[in-house]
């Protein structure tokens, strides 16, 4: 009877995350399921069953399918410019360089600004007419290359990426440099007795070794690039066109600008069971320790 | 003097790219310290002259003293709340016994790990339901509930260092589970608590788009919601936004960078 009382006091000190972890985790993610298979405004209380047809209608929806296509895109910039550049500076920034300290903190600042600031500061840069890129080319006597870099259908995206990648660099560096330093010193210096050069040592050592940081990192990166959201919105907000729509940028505007709210939980049903898919990789790795 | 110019190499990309990390602000600051005109007509990094005015102007149009306030009011309920509610469980998890106790904590891990996207639609719906829309309260709850699944796997990790003989002595000096907690743990997980505290932080001055969702009334949304057309002012407002952040960043900085090595260690 005691050890009962005991386990129930225990058990309150979980109750109030627990209770926060239902109403707003478990719950929005039920209410999301169950809204996909229905027609509503989100306001007034009509509520038609639809089954399967917001799913199909998805299917069929050009700029559903193009804010898609435009999340791969940005996923794969990010995961091979991105994080190329940020393990580059990581396995620099080991090397027992002076002032390792001061990179590794001006590396992780863009990380920690929000993405509306971050947003409106490229805009800003972006500017056809003030800005300072169009500005530089001009100093370079490189003119020729002066556009609008937001509202050209051909550059659009490639500068919402370039601004989400500058912010998101620092992150990867981050977990790199961390999963670098785990790799025992022992090893460098044995090979170092066996005659390794720093490629061989790179080869054989580093990468290997980092294969595991490597695809959690990854990972966190496709993520991170097929949820991308604020930075867009000042940025674009997805235009020109749907040049550079987003998947949650559509889900955001199906419900709160179209009023759809049935069709944009099923938007987020499709895109949660692809990025669950994903997550699920990067849980057997976690676990695999 | 292979190895000296190879380090000077090394030295100049990495300035480089501290560079391009630093510009854009650099740039930032600079139009906003520019007169309107000196912001269409030339392109110096350094401003003619100090218009601190914008700054002034900002606030003050941008009604500032309002949104900023808003934003000390969340960020600092958001963080106390995480901080009160996950040492609590990340305690429970790691130090005492009851029915189910791994399957919730996955539960909670999974939701660390798997994302939801859109999430800010349900949870529109809920704050409406609930009659919270619109409110503060309908704002920080759902947010304190964000950032607990993770400050719990950082807290929980760290409980579970601590030595067993230390709650043992405790509990034999005749303290409970609930004095145990917060005489004991909750002192010793200080330097946890305090990752925990910058990152929920950071991330509550940030956010953006549930304050879109929940607030209609202006006077109650924080500062990420502000803007300008004018340049020189929508930097200035920037500015006056990014600054909290950069201070308790350069403040508590090693303490960003260690955690983030143990997370993914975890």
């Amino acid at each position: 009877m005691r050890k009962i009382g005991d386990q129930i006091g225990s058990f309150l000190f979980v109750l109030p995350a627990l209770a926060f972890f239902v109403t707003f985790s478990i719950y929005p993610l039920f209410k999301t399921f169950q809204l996909s298979f229905f027609q509503w405004d989100g306001m007034t209380k009509n509520m038609t069953f639809v089954g399967f047809q917001n799913y199909i209608n998805a299917f069929r929806d050009f700029i559903w399918l193009k804010s898609l296509k435009n999340g791969v895109y940005l996923a794969i910039l990010a995961l091979i410019i991105m994080n190329s550049i940020a393990f580059i500076l990581a396995v620099l920034v080991n090397l027992r360089i002076r002032c390792s300290k001061f990179y590794r903190v001006v590396f992780y600042i863009p990380p920690i600004l929000s993405g509306i600031v971050v947003g409106f500061i490229w805009k800003w840069i972006y500017d056809p007419n003030y800005g300072i890129l169009n500005g530089i080319l001009d100093i370079l006597h490189l003119s020729q290359f002066k556009r609008a870099w937001l509202s050209d259908i051909h550059t659009a995206l490639i500068s919402v990426s370039i601004a989400s990648m500058w912010q998101g660099v620092g992150g990867s560096f981050i977990l790199f440099l961390a999963g670098l330093q785990g790799i025992p010193e022992e090893l460098y210096e044995a090979s170092i007795v066996d005659g390794a050069s720093f490629w061989q040592q790179f080869f054989y050592i580093t990468i290997p070794l980092m294969s595991r940081t490597l695809m959690i990192v990854s990972i966190l990166t496709i993520l991170g690039a097929m949820q991308l959201l604020t930075i867009v919105i000042p940025l674009t907000n997805g235009g020109p066109g749907f040049e550079t729509e987003v998947p949650a940028l559509r889900i955001y505007k199906e419900a709160f600008s179209n009023y759809r709210f049935g069709y944009a939980t099923a938007l987020s049903v499709l895109l949660g069971i692809m990025l669950f898919i994903i997550s699920i990789i990067q849980i057997k790795l976690r676990r695999t320790d | 003097m292979k190895v000296k110019l190879n380090r000077i190499f090394i030295h100049l990309f990495l300035i480089s790219y501290a560079i391009t990390c630093l510009f854009p602000l650099v740039w930032m600051i600079s139009t906003s310290l520019k007169t309107t005109s000196e912001v269409y007509l030339n392109r110096n990094l350094i401003p003619k002259s100090l218009n601190f005015e914008n700054y002034i102007k900002a606030w003050t149009e941008g009604n500032f003293s309002i949104y900023f306030t808003n934003s000390i009011i969340y960020t600092i309920s958001i963080v106390v709340g995480i901080v009160i509610v996950s040492t609590l469980a990340a305690y429970a998890f790691a130090k005492l016994n009851f029915p189910f106790k791994n399957i919730i904590y996955y539960a909670f891990l999974m939701m660390m790990l798997i994302p939801i996207p859109g999430a800010f639609v349900p949870l529109y719906v809920l704050l409406v339901k609930l009659g919270i829309q619109n409110t503060r309260i309908g704002y920080i709850l759902p947010m304190i509930n964000s950032g607990l699944s993770v400050s719990i796997f950082i807290l929980k990790e760290f409980f579970e260092q601590i030595p067993k003989e230390l709650e043992e002595s405790a509990v034999i000096d005749g303290c409970n589970k609930f004095q145990l907690y917060y005489k004991i743990m909750f002192p010793l997980a200080l330097p946890a608590i305090s990752t925990i505290v910058i990152f929920n932080a950071l991330s509550a001055w940030n956010e953006y788009i549930l304050a879109a969702v929940n607030f209609t009334d202006p006077n109650k949304m924080p500062v990420q919601q502000q803007y300008f057309t004018r340049y020189e002012l929508l930097m200035a407002a920037t500015t006056i936004i990014t600054l909290p952040i950069i201070i308790l960043y350069l403040s508590m900085q090693r303490y960003i960078v260690k955690s983030i090595s143990g997370a993914v260690k975890g």
